[in-house]
């Protein structure tokens, strides 16, 4: 069959799903959606309908990025405009069922937001609301529209009709397409995709490979994932324009095993796609033969360097090598190899499609189109987010984020995971582009964005990042597996008060000469989040040290808890269920905490009623309190 | 924990045919026989070597070297504690507290009936979520002390 003939087909598919007199619900069932009992809410609105005897299509859809509202579904009755529910239990589902589906109230007080055309009384249009009001959704354009398990909904959508124009294209004309375009390698580095291409496409060779790097591994980053998940078809149809362009005729994914759900949706896309002669022998038609194989990783950090990457795709440990030779000319079995990372590919198609000025138009003078983050941490709207090139740090938090939970105040945005750094609030009005945020010290990265409020400690989150690095450290190279050690052990000693003078300097020292000598990315980025945090935050690390106190009450062994005399009403709370019996006390006692018993577990503190709030946590300081239990002091009643 | 398994060499053979005895195909083969026995019995490591034509050595360089591949055997229920930035600084740490009491085990290791294995991952990619735990492949998110150790006993009730 022609891909015209499937395009009509699949449009015409859409149309009569979209004119269906037949309502139908969409429910989120990324991970994140099953994470928060996306299942159950499916499984309720499969017995409601059924039981209740119902005409409605279920729908399952990926992560629409509002993961803070999942379990969240989207409920499509003709002639109206669809309506947002999140946070559901099957409770209030089985009401918006009864309601809605079966009545004709579309439940206001329940809802998010409406999408499509018209409005509804009492509900705000979901892209009004401010958490997507100022994002563009260019890589995300499917993510929670269309169904990624079926390929006729991703064609109805305009898909493949990138790949049909870089066909009938040269395969420079694509390239230069791309470099117009100014997209930029989105998994961290920023480098020109197009100019990228145009080495791996120069290299003499008749076999070359293209890569796509799915090994999202930073902690507190899940971009991929959800777009793996959502819009499968997006990142293949990608690769295939790349492959076509630099001249491979075999594409690997390279994705973590952690991955579950995105690889079967892979898996089952790519077989759709060979079915429709979208992928595999002669191209639509176009003489042209590329075939996507997926391979594993298997919980190694390191393999998300390209060079690592490669050796792991060859069957070996993923260790780096050294550059140059760089992959471009001798990659993947020696022979060229362009590697970019999952939403380098997804934003490709829609280059082609559109046109390059129409991409370019979005953005910075250097950072063109959108980027992806996932917001998560201390923030109110935590979710996966596109925002365009050039949006500030504040508008990320305050408006799309709404803010810092609990009234606490924001601190640090760590940005880049473990290679990247912590911005602080002065900087908040930043820019995020590539080069701004080099400037503050961090990086973009591939965009984990996590919120951090004053109950963070910087001096243990920099130890959290250490400690990372330092266990996912390959180990080839002396400087990175000596060096992240020695680090660690000085923040180790400086979290648990034994800092001494001098630890600052010595980590600044450890931290150049990392920087200057590991092997690979791993390494040399490894000492950013220390050297960002002492740049901004060095008071914090020389009251660890001087003071021995944490500011933030995090680190155990420069806390203790303390029981107030004259709040304690003797309930015994505290004293049954402390660990160590650590706690005096006995019934309408003042309990007192044996100080050099407690191991600073905090449970007194966690369980001690909120109405009483006796039991204080405090560092660098001693509170005066009694030596052992005295009896609870009678309080007066006010008699008016 | 000792614990003898009969090994299905059928089911070995089929797992190294599936990817025509290729040697790049090593990591997905160890993969595919951690996951029938949750870990990789060190008495297929000869057969997977003489197979592909590698040496044994390699494959242990390879088994040792990626995470999710064990040499040791685990439980039947393997609990993955992502312990990314974002549930980090949401507290997960505690859930590992809290399973440790519970369990009787540390990270990495197995509870004496076969049942449990703790680990450790660095990031599940659920960070709106946080803190979570994956049991072999189900997720659960929005965790705190008590409601991590309801899953548990559910599983372990499911189980007895």
């Amino acid at each position: 069959m022609h891909f015209q003939d499937i395009k009509e087909r699949a449009i015409s598919q859409w149309e009569t799903m979209q004119n269906s007199p037949t309502p139908r619900i969409l429910v989120g069932m990324g991970t994140c959606g099953r994470a928060a009992g996306g299942e159950d809410i499916f499984d309720t609105l499969s017995r409601e309908i059924q039981d209740q005897n119902i005409k409605c299509d279920l729908i399952q859809v990926g992560c629409i990025g509002l993961c803070y509202a999942e379990p969240l579904i989207e409920v499509v009755k003709p002639g109206k405009p669809s309506v947002f529910y999140g946070n559901l239990t099957p409770e209030l589902t089985a009401e918006i069922v009864k309601d809605y589906l079966a009545g004709d109230d579309p439940r206001p007080d329940l809802a998010l937001g409406t999408r499509g055309e018209g409005t509804l009384e009492g509900i705000p249009k979901l892209f009004d609301l401010p958490v997507l009001r100022s994002q563009v959704r260019i890589s995300l354009r499917n993510c929670g529209n269309i169904n990624p398990e079926s390929i006729d909904p991703y064609i109805a959508n305009g898909g493949f009709q990138g790949l049909e124009r870089a066909l009938g294209m040269k395969r420079q004309e694509v390239i230069d397409e791309i470099k117009q375009s100014g997209l930029r390698g989105r998994g961290g580095a920023g480098f020109p995709a197009g100019v990228k291409w145009q080495f791996c496409y120069d290299a003499p060779g008749d076999t070359k490979y293209v890569i796509c790097n799915a090994d999202e591994g930073d902690p507190g980053a899940f971009m991929d994932r959800s777009l793996l998940e959502g819009d499968p078809f997006s990142v293949l149809e990608g690769i295939v324009i790349g492959s076509y362009a630099m001249g491979a005729s075999v594409a690997y994914i390279y994705i973590r095993a952690e991955y579950p759900l995105a690889i079967q949706r892979l898996v089952s896309a790519i077989e759709q796609m060979e079915n429709y002669g979208l992928l595999g022998e002669n191209i639509m038609e176009s003489g042209v033969d590329i075939h996507i194989k997926i391979k594993e990783g298997a919980g190694a950090f390191v393999c998300g360097e390209e060079t690592a990457l490669m050796a792991s795709i060859e069957g070996s440990r993923g260790m780096p090598r050294p550059r140059p030779p760089f992959p471009a000319q001798s990659g993947l079995w020696g022979k060229p190899t362009n590697i970019n990372n999952v939403e380098t590919w997804s934003n490709v198609p829609i280059i082609l499609q559109n046109g390059a000025d129409w991409y370019a138009g979005y953005g910075t003078e250097k950072s063109k189109g959108t980027k992806n983050f996932s917001l998560a941490g201390k923030v109110n709207r935590t979710g996966l987010i596109e925002v365009p090139m050039g949006i500030t740090l504040r508008e990320i938090v305050y408006e799309i984020g709404g803010g810092i939970p609990e009234g606490k105040e924001l601190k640090a945005i760590q940005t880049g995971g473990p290679s990247g750094g912590f911005i602080p609030t002065n900087l908040l009005d930043l820019s995020v582009d590539y080069e701004s945020l080099a400037e503050a010290g961090s990086i973009m990265g591939s965009g984990g964005m996590v919120i951090m409020d004053e109950d963070t400690c910087m001096v243990d989150t920099a130890k959290f990042f250490l400690s990372f690095t330092h266990a996912e450290s390959c180990g080839k190279c002396v400087p990175c597996r000596c060096g992240t050690k020695q680090m660690l052990d000085i923040l180790e000693d400086i979290t648990n008060g034994e800092g001494r003078p001098g630890d600052i300097e010595l980590l600044e020292e450890l931290a150049q000469s990392l920087k200057n000598s590991a092997l690979c990315g791993l390494g040399q980025t490894a000492p950013n989040p220390v050297l960002t945090s002492l740049e901004y935050f060095r008071n914090e690390y020389e009251e660890h040290i001087f003071k021995k106190r944490c500011v933030a009450l995090h680190c155990k062994n420069l806390v203790s808890f303390y029981i107030l005399p004259d709040k304690c009403t003797g309930c015994g709370k505290c004293a049954r269920k402390c660990p160590v019996e650590a706690i005096a006390g006995g019934k309408r006692m003042v309990h007192v905490i044996d100080q050099s018993k407690c191991i600073k577990c905090g449970t007194c503190f966690d369980v001690c009623p909120s109405k009483f709030s006796a039991v204080v946590k405090v560092s660098g300081e001693t509170v005066e309190v009694p030596s052992e239990p005295i009896p609870v002091k009678k309080k007066e009643k006010a008699k008016e | 924990m000792e614990q003898t398994i009969d090994i299905d060499w059928q089911k070995i053979d089929d797992i190294i045919d599936r990817y025509n005895s290729n040697k790049e195909a090593l990591l997905m083969i160890l993969q595919d026989i951690n996951e029938l026995y949750n870990f990789v019995p060190p008495e297929c490591v000869p057969i997977v070597a003489d197979k592909l034509g590698v040496r044994q050595s390699h494959i242990y360089s390879m088994a040792t070297f990626y995470k999710t591949i064990s040499l040791e055997p685990r439980g039947k229920y393997i609990v993955n504690v992502c312990t990314g930035t974002a549930c980090h600084v949401r507290g997960a740490e505690r859930i590992i507290e809290a399973l440790e009491d519970r369990l009787n085990i540390k990270p990495h290791e197995t509870t004496e009936d076969g049942m449990f294995t703790l680990e450790t991952v660095r990031c599940l990619g659920c960070c709106a979520s946080g803190p979570v735990i994956m049991i072999n492949k189900d997720i659960h998110g929005g965790l705190d002390r008590s409601s991590v150790l309801n899953i548990i006993d559910d599983y372990k009730d499911n189980a007895s």
